[in-house]
């Protein structure tokens, strides 16, 4: 792995001297773009609803599209992604319908999970998609067993596990590495340094230099790269992917990037830091930065992309549609999957509950 | 006396005993320049400095593990765990060394230090934003345990908790944060660890409960009064661990039917606790079995929370019960 920042695709749209893009067919250019734009528009459209109190919160990834979906597009379909919380665009990368996102919102009877979880949490074991956890890096140590289990079975699979910054600050990233070293797993750490952990500086987080540099200490491959250059972070993961096949262990990349919105619906971060210091990252936008390279390319126009703009509002607002009206799922859910079978204590509770509901409803009636 | 909700009350409590002894000392993520997320040390930094109040890297065990060697060196730490959902990282260090750092050492060494965390649901939170963790720290031994339900209440449990030489978790229901106000004193203000209150006093049913289930018992109570002629006492805890048998007998006594309501699950919670000491203590004192009405045995769910938390339905179903029994 190459020491230093790397970087193909500087914020003007232009290709760093020296660097190569990688080959990736226009067809796939334009698809790549087409997400980082739906997943833009609908982290927008999303966070609205949840001001209009249409849903209860909302946590987005503007800014840092590069960073997850460039390094999703260098996997395979039998290769695991395990999530954090902002991965919707390696989601939908891999297919994930806006329709399934929107019901997991609401929490109704369509939600793949039951209307278990706040929303942005959902999974997707189907395109081996992990199930999204809010407690910080606890997804990575099992992103590591998942590699250990592929290599132990001589499978070639690879596993890509997202966190933050701050996330490297848990015993549990440390651990996870560990292993992951020892055992030499095919497990790709990404690290999305978007610089903020809530109010917390990437600083505040870590005395190294680097977090890449954190990958020598447990005897891995480490790598920072430019985490708004889309070709940069499928060039590196694709290169640790291609390593993790080859029984050559796992790589610890580090994608430098920004949080340009707030944490979540549930923060404001005017509270913490300086307009100045975003409207810089404003300038590194990693959309507009892939928009100019196609355009310069000759791959794409503002006719089309205004096209493509009004085909995302129509496929945000349809799939809203369809899932904002379907009611909850039904009540006995409740107790489902909290073992595989439903044991006594549990049924016994259910029928309390019902019984409740239905005195309810005959003193309405009366 | 001023009017205050449960987090400026927080808040006047850590500034009162920061202002009171220098020991005392403030850890946590997002705790500093920005006030935490729920702004309950909103000020602090500014009036303390950055050696009084100091934001620290996102890991639990460590905020918890530097806590407990600020207390061996003899700081009164009160680190800050943004939710308690996110304080099993930390558990470790609680459970084995804080909680039996006297015991073990021959009471050569203490752990003075408060572990304040925001608990329970209702804020549309989901399994993360929600749990109520309390029984896994009432049944470690060396631990105190305390749960306000008001603004007075939690500034006078969160000044004794500070001033006390033991590890207390201070367990703050987030959905009271707001919404719960009421007077409370100004300067130092202290209310005695260990003893409850009977927030409403009646003759048929003693219903023991703490955090924000008080508030749904009184209005179920009142409900149960109006509607079905009960007349319910009501028994706000208020320290779970050492907790007020006493104050708890007297009522039973009284009444002979006990209703325990919390918000965690009813596997193993602290109501199945209660019960069974209430059963070696007063059997013979009760006239119908002892029910329970608390969360349900399934992680905390997100569309059904509120059917999952103890409701005025609920509450008032199992009021007749005990009545009808
Ligand atoms: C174990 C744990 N502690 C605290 C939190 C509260 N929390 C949620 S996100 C977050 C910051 C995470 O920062 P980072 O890892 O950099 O990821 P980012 O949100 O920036 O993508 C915190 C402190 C949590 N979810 N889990
Ligand atoms: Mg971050």
């Amino acid at each position: 792995m190459p020491e230093g920042l790397v970087r193909i695709l500087r914020p003007d749209g232009k290709v760093e001297k020296g660097q190569k893009v990688p080959s990736i067919n226009p067809k796939d250019l334009i698809h790549l773009y087409r997400v980082m734009l739906l997943n833009r528009r609908v982290d927008e459209r999303m966070t609205t609803l949840q001001r209009q109190g249409r849903i209860g919160f909302y946590i987005g990834s503007v800014g840092e599209e590069a960073a997850i979906i460039g390094s999703a597009f260098a996997l395979e379909e039998k290769d695991w992604i395990i999530p954090c919380y902002r991965e919707l665009g390696a989601a939908l990368l891999r297919g994930f319908s806006l329709f399934e996102f929107c019901c997991q919102l609401f929490g109704n009877a369509q939600d793949s999970i039951k209307g278990r979880q706040m929303p942005n949490h959902y999974a997707s074991a189907k395109l081996r998609f992990g199930s999204i956890s809010s407690p910080v890096g606890n997804q990575i140590p099992y992103a590591t067993g998942i590699g250990l289990a592929a290599r132990l079975r001589g499978t070639a699979e690879a596993v890509l596990v997202y966190f933050g910054e701050g996330a490297t600050s848990e015993g549990d990233f440390h651990v996870a590495v560990n292993f992951a070293g020892v055992y030499k797993t095919p497990t790709i750490f990404l690290c999305r340094n978007n610089q903020w952990a809530i109010s917390m500086p990437r600083e505040l987080q870590t005395a190294s230099k680097s977090i890449a540099i954190k990958a020598k200490a447990y005897g891995i491959e480490g790598v920072q790269v430019d985490g708004n250059d889309i070709f940069g972070v499928y060039s590196v993961t694709r290169e640790a992917v291609d390593r993790a096949r080859r029984g050559e262990g796992p790589t610890l990349i580090e994608a430098v990037t920004y949080r340009l919105g707030a944490h979540s619906t549930s923060d404001d971060p005017r509270a913490y830091r300086d307009d100045e210091e975003v409207e810089g990252w404003k300038e590194k936008d990693p959309l507009c930065r892939f928009k100019l390279y196609l355009m310069a390319e000759g791959h794409w126009g503002e006719e089309k992309d205004a096209y493509l703009e009004e085909e995302i509002k129509n496929e945000i607002q349809a799939a809203l549609k369809k899932s904002e009206r379907i009611g909850p799922p039904s009540i006995d859910t409740m107790f489902e999957d909290v073992l595989d079978r439903v044991p006594w204590h549990l049924k016994e509770q259910l029928e309390e509950l019902r019984r409740v509901q239905e005195l309810d409803a005959v003193q309405q009636e009366a | 006396m001023p009017t205050m909700n449960i987090i400026q009350a927080v808040n006047d409590a850590l500034r009162t005993e920061m202002r009171r002894d220098d020991r005392v000392v403030i850890l946590g993520q997002d705790v500093g320049k920005f006030g935490g997320v729920f702004r309950a040390t909103q000020g602090l930094f500014e009036e303390f400095g950055p050696n009084r109040v100091l934001d620290t890297p996102l890991a639990e065990a460590g905020i918890i593990g530097s806590a407990i060697g600020m207390a061996l060196y003899g700081l009164r730490p009160v680190p800050e765990i943004q939710f308690a959902d996110f304080i099993y990282p930390a558990f470790d260090q609680i459970v084995n060394e804080a909680s039996k750092m006297r015991y073990r050492s021959g009471g050569q060494y203490a752990c003075p230090m408060v572990i304040r965390t925001p608990c329970g649901g209702g804020i549309r939170g989901g399994h993360y934003h929600s749990q109520s963790p309390e029984a896994y720290f009432i049944h470690t031994p060396g631990l105190k345990v305390v749960m306000p339900s008001n603004p007075s209440d939690a500034k006078g449990l969160l000044s004794a908790s500070i001033r006390d030489d033991n590890p207390v978790i201070f367990l703050e229901p987030k959905r009271l944060y707001r919404a719960a106000r009421g007077e409370v004193p100004e300067g130092e203000y202290v209310v005695e660890l260990g003893k409850a209150k009977v927030v409403r006093e009646g003759d048929d049913v003693t219903i023991v409960t703490y955090g924000a289930v008080v508030h749904t018992t009184l209005q179920a109570a009142e409900k149960a009064a109006q509607e079905d002629g009960i007349s319910v006492e009501i028994i706000d805890l208020r320290t779970l661990l050492p907790y007020d048998i006493d104050t708890i007998l007297i009522s039973v006594m009284k009444t002979g039917r006990v209703l325990i309501a919390h918000e965690a699950a009813k596997m193993c919670g602290f109501g199945a606790e209660l019960s069974a000491t209430l059963n070696e203590k007063a059997l013979l004192h009760l006239q119908a079995p002892i029910l329970r009405v608390t969360g349900f045995d399934i992680p905390f769910p997100y569309t059904f929370e509120h059917e999952y938390l103890p409701n005025e339905k609920r509450l008032r179903k199992a009021l007749q019960d005990s009545i009808n029994f």
